[in-house]
């Protein structure tokens, strides 16, 4: 065998041994997580859980209140980030190639993109709770919908900057003006792309803790009012993971295995229609 | 405004380059008989363009006459400027604001290098073909109809009648009347072409700007389409950028070698193939020389 074809031969098994046990180590801890929240959350997973309301300590309960204030407020958060985020990124990746307020926009995104969620909760304290006097669902939805809008931007500009300009340039050959080159081709390009930055925002916001326990607060009794302190999954898992009572930790890793099985699903639906899309369009 | 800014400074700054392109102007006119092609039958008349990427100054003078429902093919090396020059017949370059085209292209009479003439009913009269195929993500029937929807208002069957009109043109009809609704991405890079053919005859253009557009195609696929940019040349004024210089001699009645930005030679294409007059043309024709 000759030497040099020896080597590269090693060299590439050396590679790939690595390689897969880095894979191994990352997915490793994953499914570890994923094992001990479905061995301890699953026991809590009822009827009841999805009818009757947070218990007070030592009596039986559910998570409805929170699971329906978490629902509403993510939603609303996502009906206010998405359009923002992508009209956003749009206009870094379309219009504002050159010229300072692009790149100050994008500085200024990035910073946010990175804040920790804890500094967005107390921002919106101060400029709406503090002022309007009480906590709020809206307050709660208004934190979320900041943390969306970066993530949204970001991915947004990235997949539009993936069109080619060729595509670009065949839709303005035709006569299309700038705003129906973005609005009818280059959106549809990317848009599978700029779908899953809004399913990783809302991935995101599901989880956040931080943002709504100075915003929503939480709320033991049912309320759709988002003028009221509302309950949510994440709140909630964070106050009865803490307590020393047995039927609040149960209920918290059912919560928390419900945000997680949540988001799994919806990334699995997401997908799906994506592929059945690519596939017959 | 960004252009006119840009325009400004560049006519301030290469306010020396003048008294140079008036010589060029008068060596290109003692030397050379360009208008061979009548101005009478001409649809584009290209008077004394320049154009700039930046500061590097791509075309250099350049003027000429395309000769409505004639086919013209701009052969020349590679950065010689010949794809420059179409694209400003449809003012393409003006989608990069540090490109700047300076001089006179009159369609029709009318000067389309005026800031005042409206860019997007230009494109849709001036139809262009790209070196690679670019179909929309959408199907092969929305494609098509891409262009026709945003200046036409028509009803459906008057739509599927284009529909069908402009993919016949394009020798594509046959192949794909039964998949109209499938993604024009899921055929093949001459069938592509073909879309795209289809997609620009199909607002009815006047002039059809073809940018290399076998250069990404295998054999059968280019002799496909070079039957019918000539099939084309009855209804339309066709000006086709070409890599193959068999390609500019099997297709085209004139021809524009250019070389360096500049124009070299312009003439009927049986008259530059056979005995160019000048040397530079017949060296680049007969592979001395690119």
């Amino acid at each position: 065998m000759i030497p040099i074809y020896t080597r590269r031969r090693m060299t590439n098994i050396l590679h790939l041994t690595f390689s897969v046990l880095a894979m191994i180590f990352g997915l490793s801890w994953l499914f570890w997580i994923l094992f001990v929240l479905i061995g301890k959350g699953l026991d809590g997973i009822s009827v009841a859980l999805f009818t009757e309301m947070t218990p007070a300590p030592g009596s039986a309960g559910g998570l409805l209140n929170a699971i329906i204030g978490s629902l509403m407020m993510v939603t609303l958060a996502t009906l206010i980030g998405t359009p923002v985020g992508i009209l956003a990124g749009t206009y870094l990746a379309e219009f504002g190639q050159r010229g300072w307020l692009a790149s100050v926009t994008r500085f200024i995104n990035d910073i946010l993109l990175s804040a920790p969620s804890i500094v967005i909760g107390l921002f919106v304290y101060t400029v709406y709770v503090a002022k309007v006097g009480h906590f709020s669902g809206w307050a709660g939805a208004l934190a979320l919908s900041i943390i969306v809008i970066p993530v949204v931007v970001r991915t947004t500009e990235d997949m539009l900057r993936l069109v080619p300009d060729s595509l670009r340039e065949a839709a303005a050959a035709l006569g299309a003006p700038p705003w129906k080159v973005v609005t009818l081709v280059t959106w549809r390009a990317s848009e599978v792309g700029i779908l899953t930055g809004v399913l990783l925002a809302i991935a995101r916001i599901s989880g956040e803790t931080a943002p709504l326990l100075f915003t929503a607060l939480n709320n033991q009794f049912w309320t759709v009012d988002m003028n009221q302190p509302m309950a949510n999954l994440p709140v909630v898992i964070f106050q009865f993971a803490m307590s020393p009572y047995e039927s609040w930790q149960e209920l918290a890793w059912a919560g928390a295995l419900l945000i997680t099985l949540s988001v799994l699903g919806l990334n699995i639906i997401a997908r799906f229609f994506l592929r059945k899309k690519t596939l017959s369009a | 405004m960004r252009n006119q800014q840009i325009l400004f400074y560049s006519k301030l700054l290469g306010s020396h380059e003048h008294p140079q392109i008036t010589e060029e102007v008068s060596e290109f006119k003692a030397t050379m008989n360009t208008n061979q092609a009548k101005q009478a039958d001409a649809k584009v008349t290209i008077n004394d363009l320049n154009f700039y990427y930046g500061r590097h100054h791509a075309l250099k003078s350049v003027s000429m006459n395309i000769l409505e429902k004639k086919i013209t093919a701009f052969i020349g090396p590679s950065g010689c400027g010949k794809s420059t020059l179409l694209r400003t017949l449809n003012r393409m370059y003006q989608l990069y604001p540090s490109q700047v085209a300076r001089g006179e292209i009159r369609v029709d009479g009318v000067n389309i290098l005026d800031k005042k003439h409206d860019i997007n009913i230009l494109r849709a009269k001036m139809g262009m073909v790209f070196q690679k195929p670019t179909p929309f993500p959408m199907s092969i029937f929305d494609n098509v109809i891409f262009g026709v929807k945003l200046y036409e208002s028509l009803n459906r069957s008057e739509l599927m009648e284009r529909v069908e009109w402009a993919l016949r043109k394009a020798a594509l009809w046959e192949e794909v009347k039964d998949k109209l609704n499938q993604s024009g991405m899921s055929l093949s890079g001459g069938q592509q072409q073909r879309l795209c053919i289809a997609r620009t005859i199909a607002v009815k253009p006047e002039v059809v700007l073809l940018d290399e557009p076998t250069s990404a195609l295998d054999p059968i696929s280019t002799a496909h389409i070079e039957e019918l940019i000539f099939q084309l040349k009855q209804d339309y004024t066709i000006v086709i950028v070409t890599h193959n210089m068999q390609q500019a001699a099997r297709v085209s009645d004139f021809t524009a070698y250019m070389y360096l930005g500049k124009l070299v030679e312009f003439g009927e294409t049986d008259t530059i193939f056979t005995t160019p007059k000048e040397k530079a043309t017949e060296d680049y024709i007969t592979g001395k020389f690119g």
